[in-house]
């Protein structure tokens, strides 16, 4: 866990919203390191999420530095953006933003169309536990499932890196394990390094590294010496 | 202002390009609407106005020569309130500073007081005093086209001698509205013109003392026409009548039925199709507004708003947008009106011609449309009042889509996710598919039926002026003369061909049916004058019985082999049976041919020509002129290349103006469906979008889903806007056939490909408007809500 996959520096957001600007994030700097979780907790505001769409290139900082392997991303134009989500980045959202008009099986190969070295879309269902429900609609799967298409969708084109914002967020904490349990089944068998957004405080017993955001910072950095397993995660 | 109006003005201007195309395709329903309605009644009301002041007759009838003095028989018939006895005789004009010679028609008017019948509207100057020799009142067109004013003076040949007449007023009058010159198929005001001379004059020239050659007679309102018709005839027949008719034989007068005919046919049509796609595209964004709002709604209705309050705030939404339509509507409708009005000032000739505007129209119009807009709504609004609060604040169950292409099946090879993203969306709501489709394909069909007149005119002028009527100068005399007149006519300057036709009015009748018409004679091998059979190729007419065009057949249900009644009229009215060997085509009047030796045996009076058509020389047509005007014998001259070149500047002008209103119709139509439609789909799945695009999906990814949606609907729209195109130009031709002219059914390629290529082309342009919504989108805010 040497090399850092994503280096922020000094990074600031500012939305200009009418007569006030906003501080979204005033100076954060952080690195994520190949294979790990880390997992982001902070209150609504607190500008984690502002961080993960800046490092997924949903967004574009206002100062500041964002690096992925060496690679300046705030120098990136739309089409590199567009490339970059492409082949490097796997989002999963909390309202699964899943197609309604496509099945579980094809969601997936959406993503598998575009991609140069994919897994097969049974494939990434069957690691999430999907394999039964492959031409269902979105429609006609519980929540839960629906989330865990998202992810077998996000993991199909062997991502380097994913990105969660609030991954059980609408989930009940059965479903919520299932799904925490298919992330970290795949962060082991694949090594792909995941930032975690989330409000629940006991998620973060997953994770490698957690860092707590206040007031558009970085207010703590905590090493987890002792890894829990998500079947284990207080909800 | 109440919370629930902010909101509804907040919702309007949020909304405003989509209320906007909807409010302007609901103006082209209140526009044409307001436009034909206007236009049909200021002509009908103008017409009839003039008609009534200035006493138009309802019966006519031409004759050879007969006494004044059965003027008391004639007044006498039961329901006739008014009777002129006329002299009325074609002459040629020598006008100055034109080389050809112009036609005019010279009818007698009382030496003192009004007629009683067709009363003549001084627009300037003063009647022509029968005590001076040579004073006449011409008609406006005709004066107009020649500059001329009280004083001017022109030549005429009146019985053989050439005279110089003085214009003493300019007139109008009700039986010449529209006028048209021998061998014209519009008016020519500049070579055709009618003018009016004092009775005791114009006997004088025409040896016509105490005679007449014209009958006009005004009914009382509830009067037998028919009977007064009939009895006309027993009257004339001694005197070479050749049948008393109707106004709807009087050629001016059909004409402008003909045009109140199309006018209503146009109100009847084209309104509708903008009501009607209006309704449906104020139902498709207010069922989308409502579903997003529906939990505001739910959420008004938890708080005590009752159903009614928000139906209305709704329909409140539905009436601001037709108002918006209805105002811009009726300015345009106004607008186009009085262009209208002016275009038929150019045609027909009325002392005044106004588009008329009365509110009611106005109120019909706006009526009209409010409650299409509000037809549209109504499902949208009922689905909003039929929802508990509860049920209201919930999110609506998702969409459920179905596997019309399995996603394990082997068709997943054939299509993209994208692609079956597209198609199964299109196939979740058929209905609306459907009907956007149907919508663009209207727009087709408007455009179809605009431009194929540039077809079958250009087939028309070709079949008629290149085809079959291929003479230079159709030259007829003022009597009957012995085929010895051709060799004087073949030894005028410049002749290169000369080929003699003979005329003769009847009423042919078939099976309790009958029409007015004249049978032609055309010589053995004919090149000027040519009979086109049914393909259009030249054919020689048998040599014995009728040859007729298909409408006189289709008109008395006559086949080859029927046998057909002729009543002569020139001659007494004799009645002779004659068979049908032949059946043509014709595009202009009811055509009947003979050959010309079995038309002269039917007539009975030897071998006789009516008059000669002509190929000439261009170089010496100055010197034909010239003898023309000075050959007695002469009628009238018809100019078929003049009239060819007239025909096609009038009608091509009059086609473009209708083209360029129909084209922007059509856009009108297309945007309005095709943005509304666009703007829908990206709002029912911004979501979706925006899921490709953090995807990895490019822009233009995203985008063809969209265009691949509605460049379905547009392709869908073409082969539906060309079978609706084709039965609309149907039955516009339908609609003019009249025994006037009939236009032939020709749609060329082209037109389809044009008609669709203009719709696409305004589809593709309001689809690549909304896309440049979709390179805007906010990935972010759109992830994160909750439908």
């Amino acid at each position: 866990m040497n090399t850092p996959i994503f280096s922020a520096r000094e990074v600031t957001k500012v939305y200009d919203a009418g007569e006030v600007e906003v501080f979204a994030l005033r100076g954060v700097d952080l690195d994520l390191y190949e294979g790990e979780i880390a997992v982001l907790l902070g209150p609504s505001g607190s500008g984690k999420s502002t961080l993960l769409n800046i490092m997924g290139g949903l967004d574009q900082a206002t100062t500041g530095a964002v690096r992925f392997r060496g690679e300046e991303l705030t120098a990136f134009s739309e089409r590199q953006f567009t490339r970059f989500r492409r082949v490097h980045v796997g989002f999963i959202f909390q309202f699964y933003n899943l197609i309604p008009s496509l099945t579980a099986w094809e969601n997936v190969a959406l993503v598998t169309e575009i991609s140069s070295n994919p897994m097969k879309p049974g494939e990434a269902l069957e690691m999430v536990g999907l394999k039964d429900r492959m031409t269902h609609f979105p429609a006609q799967l519980s929540g839960g499932e629906q989330q865990r298409v998202a992810i077998a969708r996000a993991i199909a084109k062997r991502p380097e890196v994913m990105l969660c914002d609030e991954p059980t967020g609408a989930l009940d904490s059965k479903t919520g394990i299932l799904v925490l349990e298919a992330l970290s089944r795949i962060n082991e068998e694949m090594k792909t390094t995941m930032a975690i957004i989330t409000h629940n405080a006991g998620i973060r017993q997953i994770a490698h590294r957690v860092f707590t955001f206040k007031d558009g910072r970085i207010a703590d950095v905590a090493v987890n010496d002792q890894r829990a397993r998500p079947a284990e995660v207080s909800w | 202002m109440s919370v629930l109006d902010r909101k509804l003005l907040r919702d309007l201007l949020r909304m405003w390009a989509q209320a906007l195309a909807i409010a302007f395709v609901m103006a082209c329903g209140v526009a044409t609407l307001v436009l034909a309605i206007g236009a049909y009644r200021s002509l009908e009301e103008t017409r009839s106005a003039f008609y009534d002041r200035y006493r138009f007759a309802t019966v006519f009838s031409g004759l050879t020569r007969a006494p004044l003095y059965l003027r008391e028989r004639i007044v006498s018939f039961a329901g006739v309130s008014g009777v002129e006895l006329r002299i009325v005789e074609p002459v040629l004009l020598d006008i100055p500073g034109m080389a050809e010679p112009a036609s005019a028609i010279a009818v007698s008017i009382p030496d003192s007081g009004e007629p009683a019948v067709n009363r003549l509207y001084l627009r300037t100057g003063r009647s022509p005093d029968p005590a001076r020799s040579g004073e006449v009142a011409v008609t406006e067109p005709f004066a107009t086209a020649h500059r001329m004013t009280p004083g001017s003076t022109f030549d005429a040949i009146l019985n053989g001698r050439k005279r110089t007449l003085t214009v003493t007023g300019i007139v109008l009058s009700p039986e010449y509205i529209y006028a048209l010159g021998p061998g014209e198929m519009v008016p020519d005001q500049r070579r055709f013109g009618v003018f009016f001379m004092p009775r005791t004059v114009l006997a004088g020239i025409f040896d016509m003392d105490g005679a007449f050659n014209d009958v006009a007679i005004r009914t009382q309102r509830d009067a037998d026409i028919h009977a007064i018709e009939g009895a006309l005839d027993l009257v004339l027949r001694p005197f070479g009548g050749t049948g008393a008719h109707g106004r709807t034989d009087q050629i001016s007068h059909a004409f402008l039925d003909n045009e109140l005919v199309q006018l209503r046919a146009m109100a009847a049509v084209i309104p509708p199709i903008f009501l009607f796609v209006s309704a449906f595209l104020v139902n498709m964004i207010l069922s989308r507004l409502i579903v997003l709002e529906r939990e505001q709604i739910g959420l008004m209705k938890a708080v005590g708003y009752g159903p009614e309050a928000i139906t209305w705030h709704y329909v409140k939404l539905t009436l601001v947008i037709a108002l918006i339509g209805i105002a811009i509507g009726a300015g345009a409708g106004n607008w186009l009106g009085h262009g209208l009005t002016a275009l038929y000032a150019r045609f027909y000739s009325f002392p005044f011609l106004i588009f008329r505007q009365s509110l009611d129209l106005y109120a019909i119009a706006a009526a009209i449309s409010a409650l299409a807009a509000l037809a549209g709504a109504t499902r949208a609004i009922w689905s909003v009042v039929a929802l508990s609060p509860a049920v209201a604040m919930r999110p609506p169950a998702p969409v459920r889509y179905r596997t019309f292409f399995s996603g394990s099946g082997r068709l997943l090879t054939a299509f993209s996710q994208l692609t079956i993203m597209a198609l199964r969306h299109l196939m979740r709501w058929p209905l609306r598919t459907l009907l956007t489709a149907l919508g663009t394909s209207l727009a087709v069909a408007l455009l179809v039926t605009a431009l194929f007149s540039f077809d079958s005119v250009a087939f028309m002028v070709d079949t008629v002026f290149f085809r079959a009527e291929r003479q230079d100068v159709t030259l007829s005399f003022r009597l009957a003369q012995s085929p010895r007149a051709l060799q004087s006519v073949a030894a005028m300057p410049g002749v290169l061909r000369a080929e003699p036709f003979r005329v003769t009015p009847v009423i042919l009748r078939h099976n309790h049916r009958e029409r007015r018409l004249v049978i032609s004679s055309v010589p053995q091998g004919a090149d000027l004058a040519r009979i086109l059979d049914l393909d259009l190729d030249p054919v020689e007419p048998p040599i014995v019985g009728l040859t007729i065009s298909e409408r006189v057949a289709s008109l008395l249900d006559m086949r080859i082999g029927d046998v057909a009644e002729v009543e002569l009229l020139e001659k007494a009215r004799r009645v002779v049976l004659v068979p049908v060997t032949s059946i043509v085509q014709s595009y202009v009047g009811l055509a009947v041919y003979m050959q010309a030796d079995a038309l002269d045996r039917l007539v009975g009076d030897g071998p006789r020509i009516s008059g000669v058509r002509v190929t000439i020389n261009p170089s010496r047509l100055a010197d034909l002129y010239t003898v023309v005007k000075q050959t007695p014998a002469f009628a009238s001259a018809a100019l078929q290349s003049i009239s060819r070149q007239h025909f096609r500047e009038t009608i091509e002008e009059n086609i473009t103006i209708m083209t360029s209103v129909y084209t922007a119709l059509a856009v009108i139509i297309t945007f309005g469906v095709v943005y509304n439609s666009a703007r829908i789909q990206l709002s029912e799945r911004a979501r979706e979008l925006a899921s490709l695009r953090v995807l990895g999906f490019t822009k233009g990814e995203v985008s063809s889903v969209l265009l691949f949606e509605l460049g379905f609907v547009v392709v869908l729209a073409q082969p539906l806007g060309w079978i609706l195109g084709y039965l609309f130009s149907w039955s516009v031709v339908k609609g003019f056939e009249s025994d006037l002219f009939r236009i032939p059914f020709i749609i060329n390629r082209a037109t389809f490909a044009i008609a669709s290529l203009i719709v696409v082309c305004v589809a593709t342009l309001s689809a690549l408007i909304v896309r440049r919504r979709i390179d805007r989108l906010d990935l972010v805010r759109v992830l994160k809500t909750r439908e």
